[in-house]
């Protein structure tokens, strides 16, 4: 029978919640990794036992994660375990993520923008997003703060930056939101495995066409206040991006203020946000089988992290935009002021489409029904900082 | 047994140092308790953190950044109830700590959490 496998990264730790393809009864396991910031957990769809996890800590760095299993066990690819024998340094240098500025490959480690429009060295902190390819399960990409992508092709053993994204010379203009710097939105097109979507906040939107050699900004109708040229080629805090597969140049953005829409592969992008109560906000996603019908939770204000009015609702639209409708059926109705993060929305795949999302305040909410009405799964695991949802045969 | 900075020389002056470490990093390595590892002299906070990440992998940089191998930031180094983290990792810790009596700190800052 189906189920479906929900992967919850936190402030505290990892959590699985898994249910049968009713998704009436749920099971939690966890806390994987107590106590560590899980960015973000994700599974390859070729192998969907195998799931990779952002383990990251203030105080010690990143960890890269994996397991092979389904999330049974868990290892750090590349690392032998400490009882392994005679001690001896790993063959490849695991949890290593070095910016590439070689003369042959990289390119230059130059400086961003910073809070107070100074600029700033490239300094890296931490992997916010996990991307697993389409065609090889060892290979998967890495969106990390400070902003640049990254790639293995062993498994998360070992990491090579792409650098021609970080050194596409728009660099002194890139600077952090208040997350900090970070590429978190990472979209490979099915149908062209040279090509692949990347968002930063706060750079904006990038595309590359030939496998990650050369980027190009796509940014073009995007329109921001809080930079010197509102309607400038880079400097746009761009929240999330998310594509249905089966139309990858149509894209849907949750900008920091304004919901897009692009036609055409990002060249060009037309806002969306219609009858919205605010478009500000973080997450967004489109349903699993009607490409026009998209989600977004709308959030106050830049100031003001939390739903309208204290009352947690998701907006759909099933015309690609401009017309919105509520969806609060389950929701808190009143005295809701958690957040949802960028990462923290996805469907399924089953037949009526499931939605699910997590929250700051530690809810993880689920709809079996596209949104129409709506259960939490899990009411108080630490602050939500991502979920994916992986739909098992 | 491969042991950090040791030489035909120094080898048999091995010594046994004890050192503390953060409870994630006990989890990580798997461990009880204090850590035991074998340092040639001069038993240098270098030689020690080499000595530990040799023999427990999985802490590659979580204690020294991967690409500077600097202290990191929110990790502080004691011993004999001094503040160790700002001198030159080649400078010898106290005979206590190079001899096995008193262990090297390694503590989380208390910031955040």
């Amino acid at each position: 029978m189906s189920g479906v496998r929900v992967l919850v990264g936190t402030r505290k730790g990892a959590f699985i919640l898994t249910a049968d393809g009713t998704r009436r009864d749920w099971q939690v396991s966890g806390p994987f990794f107590a106590g560590w910031e899980i960015y973000h957990m994700k599974g390859s769809p070729l192998n969907p036992d195998r799931i990779y996890v952002s383990q990251t800590s203030g105080w010690f760095g990143q960890l890269v994660q994996r397991s092979d299993d389904g999330g049974k066990t868990w290892f750090q690819p590349g690392v032998p375990a400490a009882e392994a024998g005679p001690p001896a340094w790993p063959a490849k240098p695991a949890n290593r993520f070095v910016y590439d500025d070689s003369a042959e490959t990289g390119k230059p480690l130059t400086t961003h923008q910073w809070y107070d429009g100074t600029q700033h060295p490239w300094e890296f902190k931490r992997v916010w997003h996990f991307e697993p390819s389409l065609v090889d399960a060892n290979t998967v990409y890495a969106g990390v703060e400070d902003a640049a992508l990254f790639r293995s092709t062993d498994g998360g053993e070992s990491w090579h930056e792409l650098s021609a994204l970080r050194g596409h010379g728009t660099g002194p203009q890139w600077q952090p939101g208040a997350g900090g710097m970070g590429l978190h939105t990472i979209l490979l097109d099915p149908t062209n495995p040279d090509r692949i979507y990347i968002a930063i906040s706060a750079a904006g939107a990038f595309r590359t066409d030939d496998g990650g050699q050369s980027w190009k900004p796509i940014n073009r109708g995007l329109h921001s206040q809080y930079i010197p040229d509102p309607d400038a080629e880079v400097g746009h805090c761009v929240h999330h991006v998310a594509m249905h597969p089966s139309r990858p140049d149509v894209l849907f953005m949750q900008k920091h203020w304004d919901v897009m829409r692009s036609d055409d592969a990002g060249d060009n992008w037309r806002e969306v946000s219609g009858n919205l109560p605010t478009d500000f906000g973080f997450a967004i996603d489109v349903h699993a089988h009607e490409p026009e019908t998209l989600y977004v939770v709308p959030i106050k204000s830049d100031s003001e992290h939390f739903p309208l009015d204290g009352k947690l609702r998701v907006y759909r639209s099933r015309t690609g935009g401009d017309e919105w409708e509520p969806l609060e059926k389950g929701l808190p109705e009143k005295d809701c002021y958690v957040n949802v993060l960028r990462d923290a929305m996805a469907v399924d795949t089953l037949d009526d489409c499931g939605v699910y999302f997590g929250t700051t305040g530690g809810q993880v909410y689920a709809s079996a029904d596209a949104g129409d009405t709506w259960v939490p799964i899990v009411r108080d695991l630490p602050g939500v900082l991502s979920v994916e949802v992986q739909t098992l045969a | 047994m491969n042991i950090a900075g040791a030489n035909d020389a120094s080898l048999a002056q091995t010594r046994t140092i004890r050192v503390q470490i953060p409870y994630h990093l006990r989890t990580l390595a798997q461990v009880d308790g204090e850590l035991r590892l074998q340092v040639a002299p001069p038993v240098t906070l270098r030689a020690v953190l080499d000595a530990i990440e040799l023999r427990y992998p999985m802490l590659r940089g979580t204690i020294r950044d991967h690409a500077t191998g600097e202290r990191r930031a929110f990790l502080r180094f004691f011993a004999c109830e001094d503040d160790l983290s700002h001198q030159p990792l080649d400078m010898l810790l106290p005979e206590p700590v190079a001899v096995g009596k008193e262990p090297l700190l390694i503590i989380g800052a208390i910031a955040g959490g």
